[in-house]
């Protein structure tokens, strides 16, 4: 007999501070039409009805909500970018939730479906985005059937579709599977994908969505977590919002700590005040590494961020202080490390990953990726030699030139290099595979010499340059 | 002669008719014929070609891209076991090892009854709950050696039959637009003004600014 039971949220860890996006997820009902509406469900899109249009654009604006899929870029300005005049317009859902580590699209779409739905109308309500397009990561079998069930409850109860509260304001809203890219999560690549072809990114400019998008028409796209914020926004006003977190980083953000802590989980935070020590080791959070070990490293913001150590556990989630220290708040990812972690494996992971997901249009990323992964699978596996180093920082530079962002290293006396880095891709899937190599190899380089050092006899074999020195006939 | 059931053939009808242009269904059309023959078949691809005005080979471009497209026959339960940081900082690489041996294939490999396919998966978004695995993209949560060895005697056994469906199913619950609710799908080029609701509070079409 199977004796396994699927937890209602898995990860999820409720504690004191202030709850925008999770309030229900207590509730073992919590993605039903029927205990969303008993708890001010459409409350928000009823009260964004009431008013036109351009004051819920600015009360969104008002509000800084900055998109929580990983660049950080206000939603409200992001929205005003649509030129005048160019219709139709459409909001694209970035549900394709993807970067190592990150973890909370999904819950928001398996546990709360309505609040997703309604933030997606008032986007819609707000810009005159015309038709919506739900994109659901294709590997996310309970997310997909959590939201179409939704999407039929609230198709059948007058939410969504044709003429919406008995108003004028009418709007479909289409679930769409994907099929498995990481890629897919880049904006642009999200909309090459949903318009049926092979989830490539396009080069900015010109396609920026806002301007260019789906089908050449202005399209907003916006990450789950974002919208879902939007509902509460209209029910509170944006000056509730503000007054939540900072000023440049108000509200909360939904943050998954994993790795070598005593409770990993996913917390909704107070954005911008909350730090990664409180994170990290507060009783109300993580608590810490596990008894007898040290934290080693942390990388703060997904896959693709550069890492941090413990120098950096005081910053707080606030974009403006991370990025000057080396890295990014990218989408909301904590992964933990401790003493015994052994980190070139650690960065092998990493880069093994972007190199199985690079879409190969740029060759920088598609060879680089690919030759990063190999040439650090042979350190680890003790072939590497001395020389192999130097290749890694060489073949990364050809998809990051210049300096690469990295955390403060005093006792060698490195002084941080702030985000973000150069790039000869037009994505950052290309730097993003660099990155953990380029963190591991500044931070812990006495790790990677130790695995080559015994191979430096072999470097020497290889000086001078003998090919060039065969004759050529023609 | 049609690759679709004539059901999936109305399913496909429906699916097309929620977007501005045929191609854009192209995606969900392929998760339909990989619900139906457990893999993406040469005449599927053909059959979609036809359903979204383009040809066999845009399909096939399209659909060889995607991780979840299987263009070769797999077993009834794919098994994807993330190896991505967090699952390994807690084990997945041994998780991985006993899979193999337990299963008697290589990663990537079927077994000889056709039963499971063993795959090593990229991050499955489920973090904290580490090492992780998807049997058909149902999660399977801090899986140990002992926990991994169950499942797979629950699975041969068909006592997992209600919760875990074949391969190529996903999602089992459906979106379905009633007719009388949708505002219906509109080719681009046939729209060139505000919606009514954008329209009646900014006269211009200014919209939002």
């Amino acid at each position: 007999m199977a004796s396994y039971t699927i937890p209602h949220a898995p990860g999820f860890v409720a504690n004191d501070a202030p709850r925008i996006v999770t309030e229900r997820f207590d509730d073992p009902a919590s993605f039903t039409l029927e205990r969303y509406l008993a708890t001010g469900g459409y409350d928000g899109l009823r009260a964004a009805l009431e008013r036109p249009p351009d004051e819920v654009h600015s009360e969104v604006r008002d509000a800084t909500l900055l998109g929580r899929g990983g660049a950080g870029f206000p939603a409200g300005v992001k929205w005003g970018f649509c030129p005048p005049g160019v219709w139709p317009r459409y909001l694209v859902v970035n549900g394709d939730e993807s970067e190592p580590g990150t973890y909370k699209d999904r819950l928001l779409m398996e546990l709360d479906p309505h609040q997703l739905i309604e933030g997606c109308l008032i986007a819609c309500y707000a810009v005159g985005l015309s038709q919506c397009f739900l994109y659901i990561r294709g590997e996310m079998a309970l997310a997909q059937e959590r939201v179409a069930q939704a999407l039929n409850e609230a198709y059948e109860a007058g939410w969504v579709g044709r003429n919406i509260c008995g108003t004028d304001f009418s709007v479909d809203i289409v679930l769409h599977s994907g099929a498995g890219a990481y890629v897919v999560g880049e904006e642009t690549a999200l909309i090459e994908s949903l318009e049926g072809n092979r989830g490539m990114p396009r080069l900015k400019p010109p396609y920026f969505p806002a301007a260019i998008g789906l089908y050449g028409l202005p399209t907003i796209v916006n990450n789950v977590e974002t919208l879902s914020n939007l509902p509460w926004i209209m029910r509170n006003g944006a000056e509730a919002f503000t007054a939540i977190g900072t000023s440049t980083s108000p509200g909360t953000r939904m943050i998954a700590v994993s790795g070598h802590v005593q409770r990993p989980g996913v917390y909704e935070i107070t954005n911008g005040t909350t730090t990664f020590r409180d994170l990290i080791y507060g009783e109300d959070y993580c608590r810490g590494p596990h008894p007898g070990r040290e934290l080693k490293a942390f990388v703060p913001g997904g896959g693709s961020a550069p890492w941090f150590t413990p120098a950096q556990l005081d910053l707080p989630f606030e974009a403006s202080e991370v990025g000057p220290q080396g890295s990014m708040l990218g989408s909301g990812a904590v992964m933990v490390m401790d003493d015994t972690t052994d980190i070139p494996a650690a960065a092998l992971t990493l880069t093994k990953f972007y190199a199985h997901e690079s879409c190969g249009k740029c060759v920088p990323c598609r060879e680089g990726a690919t030759w990063l992964e190999r040439v650090l699978r042979r350190v680890c596996g003790g072939t590497g030699t001395p020389r192999d180093l130097g290749v890694l920082l060489e073949v990364g530079a050809s998809i990051s030139p210049g300096d690469f962002p990295h955390a403060a290293v005093p006792e060698r006396g490195l002084e941080a290099k702030p985000f973000p880095y150069q790039m000869t891709t037009i994505c950052f899937v290309g730097p993003s595979a660099f990155a953990p190599v380029h963190s591991a190899l500044t931070l812990f380089p006495e790790e990677f010499e130790a695995r080559v050092a015994a191979n430096a006899h072999l470097d020497a074999d290889l000086s001078g340059d003998p090919v060039s020195e065969v004759p050529v006939s023609v | 002669m049609s690759f679709f059931t004539e059901e999936n053939r109305a399913l496909a009808g429906e699916i097309i008719g929620r977007y501005p242009k045929r191609r854009s269904a192209m995606i969900p059309l392929l998760h339909v014929a990989q619900g139906q023959a457990g893999w993406v078949t040469p005449e599927a691809m053909t059959e979609i070609a036809d359903l979204v005005d383009t040809t066999p080979a845009e399909v096939l471009g399209t659909c060889s891209f995607y991780e979840m497209f299987k263009r070769e026959p797999v077993g009834k339960y794919l098994v994807n076991i993330c190896v991505t940081m967090s699952c390994a900082l807690a084990g997945a690489v041994e998780l991985m090892e006993h899979a193999e041996e337990r299963l008697g294939v290589r990663a990537g490999g079927t077994t000889p009854d056709g039963m499971f396919t063993l795959a090593s998966a990229e991050c499955q978004a489920a973090c904290t709950e580490a090492p992780c695995l998807q049997v058909n993209y149902r999660y399977r949560y801090r899986v140990d050696t002992e926990g991994f060895d169950r499942l797979i005697d629950d699975l041969a056994s068909g006592s997992l039959d209600g919760e875990i469906p074949q391969h190529g199913i996903t999602a089992r619950v459906r979106q379905h637009i009633p007719e009388d609710r949708a505002v219906g799908a509109v080719p681009p080029d046939e729209v060139n003004e505000a919606p009514v609701w954008l329209a009646a509070s900014a006269p211009n079409g200014a919209g939002s600014s």
